[in-house]
Parts: structure tokens; sequence; C-alpha cells
């Protein structure tokens, strides 16, 4: 039988996904160019086609993400995120 | 195909005014914008003055995006300043982000003689020698890329005609004109931004402290080292900014009603090929001759008609023989020479952006009708001394002046001249 996580355990992750979102879209905001697609931001958003960041720029946002976070995220791992949700997944994956 | 050509819009940041408004005051006043510089001092120097635009990264926030802002360094902001403030002054209207159109009609021929130097020695340099190559993200080949500039003001305008950069040292802004001024000529443009932009670094000065060409005589004194002319020159103060010139046919500018500053009557290029007295570092004097001349003769004009002239003069030995090249190209003896003046004294050599700069001086002087001191110039090197009374210390009215002449000599023995004349419906 899985253990269910503790409604302490949900709530401290649900704030740190939170915290983690927010500093995500902090690191792009800079770079966004569809500022109207930035205002209605959410996991679904993607990064180059709803916000228009020049993709050469996402070199830039990891290394913000890993200063940021102190964390390291390897080139194979970047390839895979498209959506503001696969950049928390995967700063949070990082996080451990 | 020969059309004449205009100049429509002017920008500048330079180290003692940025904006052509408070620029044309300064001239005026004789302004000087050369101070102590703390990285040369704390590096060793000889020279620890230099002419830096002040005030420059809260004028580039408040223009450009923060994106855009991230992959500029100095040269590239003040290009973009300067290029924003000729476009505007021309008339014309900055495209909006998100608006997809290009225009193919006008281009660009922004120089820089060293190019993003600061790029180099303060990031790319020391991460890939750490071995932190990944960490240079991806803005630090668009900085130091040589033609960095022009690109970073295509994409700013959404300019679709040619866009280059030229780089021929210290001529790089009279070049640029002349380059730009061609393509209207022959009317594969209707308009071309032209000029050149040098960023502040003492990575960009050391080379030339080290050759001992930089004054060393007036660290304290940061106000008197740039003296053009002088006995008491004793090597050039280095500097940094841009200019730009909005060159556009003179149907173009009449169809759309545009203002015009003056015309650009003619220009010439060549190089001196290192013989004669001339070599990597000096020019060679019958070059120098062969280019004024050929300029005037590109304008249809004779040396007596010469009013103003904005020298080279950067404030090294150079000094005496650029004069006599001067007389000999304009066949204006001491007792006949035009008013004589060096940018150079107020914000010293800004290099790859100097002639640019001065060239926008130059049309300034031309159509308000005046001379900008030339600064310490007093004492009067002992061969210019017959020329004393071309040399202005004040501001000098010259309310009759048509004709100016500008031009940048290079290292690599290479020259540029630029004519203009003062816009005058009467003559048009």
């Amino acid at each position: 039988m899985l253990e269910r996580p503790s409604r302490r355990r949900r709530e401290k992750s649900d704030m740190q996904r939170k915290e983690v979102f927010e500093k995500v879209v902090k690191i792009l905001t800079p770079h966004v160019k569809n500022q109207a697609a930035l205002a209605q931001v959410s996991d679904s958003t993607h990064i180059l086609d709803d916000l228009k960041v020049n993709s050469a720029r996402l070199v830039d946002v990891v290394l913000a993400f890993e200063d940021e976070f102190d964390i390291e995220i390897p080139d194979e791992d970047v390839d895979a995120v498209n959506t503001i949700g696969d950049c928390v997944n995967l700063v949070l994956a990082k996080l451990g | 195909m020969t059309r004449r050509v205009v100049i429509t819009g002017l920008g500048v940041v330079a180290p003692n005014a940025n904006g052509l408004a408070d620029f044309e005051l300064a001239l005026r006043k004789g302004r000087s914008g050369i101070r102590r510089n703390a990285e040369m001092e704390k590096c060793g120097f000889g020279c620890r003055v230099a002419g830096v635009p002040q005030g420059t990264d809260a004028l580039a926030e408040a223009a450009f995006d923060a994106d855009e802002l991230l992959a500029m360094n100095s040269s590239h902001r003040y290009c973009s300043l300067a290029a924003l403030e000729a476009w505007l002054d021309a008339g014309l209207v900055r495209p909006e982000r998100g608006d997809d159109r290009v225009d193919w009609e006008t281009g660009a021929v922004l120089g820089t003689g060293i190019g993003g130097m600061d790029t180099v020695a303060e990031k790319i340099v020391p991460l890939v020698n750490e071995g932190r190559v990944r960490r240079l993200g991806s803005t630090a080949v668009e900085q130091c890329m040589a033609s960095g500039v022009s690109a970073r003001v295509s994409g700013q305008l959404a300019l679709g005609n040619q866009v280059t950069t030229n780089s021929s040292a210290c001529s790089t802004g009279v070049e640029a004109i002349a380059m730009g001024a061609e393509r209207i000529r022959r009317g594969l443009a209707s308009r071309m931004l032209c000029g050149g932009a040098e960023g502040a670094s003492h990575y960009i000065w050391a080379g030339f402290d080290s050759m001992r060409v930089l004054c060393r005589g007036f660290n304290d004194e940061p106000e008197k080292a740039s003296r053009p002319l002088s006995a008491s020159a004793g090597g050039f103060v280095p500097g940094a900014g841009a200019g730009v010139l909005v060159l556009e046919s003179l149907e173009s500018a009449r169809a759309r009603g545009a203002r015009i500053h003056a015309e650009l009557l003619g220009s010439a290029l060549n190089c001196g090929g290192h013989r004669g007295g001339g070599s990597m570092t000096a020019p060679n004097p019958t070059a120098v001759r062969r280019c004024v001349g050929a300029a005037l003769a590109d304008a249809g004009i004779d040396g007596a008609a010469v009013d103003l002239v904005n020298g080279h003069l950067t404030a090294t030995g150079a000094d005496p023989s650029e004069v006599g090249s001067w007389s000999a190209a304009l066949g204006r003896g001491p007792a006949s020479f035009p008013t004589l003046t060096a940018t150079k004294s107020l914000i010293g050599h800004t290099l790859g952006a100097a002639g640019a700069i001065e060239c926008v001086a130059t049309v300034l002087m031309l159509a308000g009708r005046f001379a900008h001191p030339c600064r310490n110039s007093e004492d009067l090197h002992p061969e210019i001394e017959a020329f004393a009374a071309a040399i202005p210390h004040e501001e000098r009215e010259l309310s009759e002046a048509t004709i100016a002449v500008k031009a940048g000599f290079g290292f690599g023995d290479v020259n540029a001249c630029a004519v203009f004349r003062r816009w005058d419906a009467r003559a048009a």
C-alpha cells in the first residue's frame, strides 16, 4: 500500500511549486515579446510560441535558472523544455 | 545614375554631450568631455584620462527593451542611441515592436574601429580560460562580431537595404558616410544611416598606451589633455561614443517634405600604400592630399570655395604634416587658409566613431554658421603658427560659410574625406 503524502507535505510541495513558478516567470520576463500572453501565464504557456521569446535566449534563461536555484541543468534536459510547466518540473526535479 | 545626397537626420553620443541640442551647445561653448579614468589609473596606464559619454545607460534603458539591453555592450548602446536620435531627427517614425513591415529602401553603414573589445576582454577571455565556455550564454557573438553595431540598429529600425559595418581604423566614420552616399547616388537606396561607434573600454586603449601615442602629461588636468595643433601636444586622448547621419536622396527628402541639414556634395577614399612616408601608423602625405583633392573634385568645387576645415588632428606629432597637406590640397597658404578647428580638442579621439561624431559637428557648425573653439591650441606648434588666424580659440561666427570639409586618416594609411554644403534653398 502506497503511503499518501501528508497534508502538510502536500502544502509544502504546492508552496515550493508556486515559488519556483514565480521565479521562472520572473527570469523569462525580460525576454518576453508578447506582453499579453505574459499577463495570463500558466503552466501550459509555450515559451517560444506564446511568449515569443527568441529561441537563442533559452541558453541565457537556463543559465539564470542555474544561478537562481543553485542547480545544474545538462544541455540534453533543455531540449525537452517547451512550456512554463516544463521549466518548473525540470527545476523541481533538480532540486530533488 | 547620380543622385544628389542630403543629410536629413543627425544623432550623437559624445563625451561632452548626448543628443544634438546639448552637443551643439557644448561645441559652441568649447565644453570638454575629458575626465580622469579610474580603470586606466588602476591598470597603470601612462595616460589616465579619457573621453567617455556620461549617463548613457539610463538613456539606453529608457529607449530599448530589457531583452535587447542584455545583449548591448557600450558600442551597441552608443550606436543605437545615436541611430535612434538621427532617425527621429529625420522625421521618421520608429517601428513598433510586432510591426512586421521592413523598410527596403533604407540601409546602414555603421562602422567601428576595434569592435566589441569590452565583451571579449570582460566575458569571453576570462570564461573560456576558466573552462566555463557554457557560461557565455547566447549574447557573446552578437556583441563582439564586427558587424554587431549595424546589425543591432537594423533590427531596431527594420532596415531592409544593405546593412553592413565598415572598419578602417580612425577613418571609419567618414568612410561610412562616403560608402553610404555612393549607394544612394547609384540609386540602390533612398536612405542610408551612416556613421560609426566605439565602445568605452580601457582594453581598447591599452595597445595605444603601450605604443606611447596617448597623452601622458596632463593626467591631473584632464580638460587640457587633448591639444591638437599645440606645441605642447603629447599624444591623443582616447574616447568613445557614436555619431550617425541619415543620408537621403534629394528626391526622397523632397517627396516627404523632410528638413535638410546640409548637402553631402562629394567624398573620396584612398590609401597611401605604406609608401612615401606612409606606414601602418603614419599617413603618406601624398595620399592625404590626393584624397582631399579627389573629394573636392567629386564635389565639383575648388579649394578656394572651402570656408571651414574640421581636421583629423589628433594632437600627435602628425598635426603639422596634416596642416601642410590641407594647405597643399586646398591650394590655400597660411594667409588665405579657411577656418580650421579640431573637434578632438573637446572630446578626444573616439577612434572608429571619430569621423562620424566630427561629421555631425561639422554639419551642425555649417548649419549653425559657426566654428567651435579649438581648445588647448593657444600655444600653436611652431610649424603651424603661420596659420594662427585660421584657428579659433573662442566660438567663431561664420555667417557666410557655405562649404565645410571633414577628413579622417587612419592606421593602415587609409584616408577618407567628405565635403558638405550648407543647405540653402536658393542654391538648390
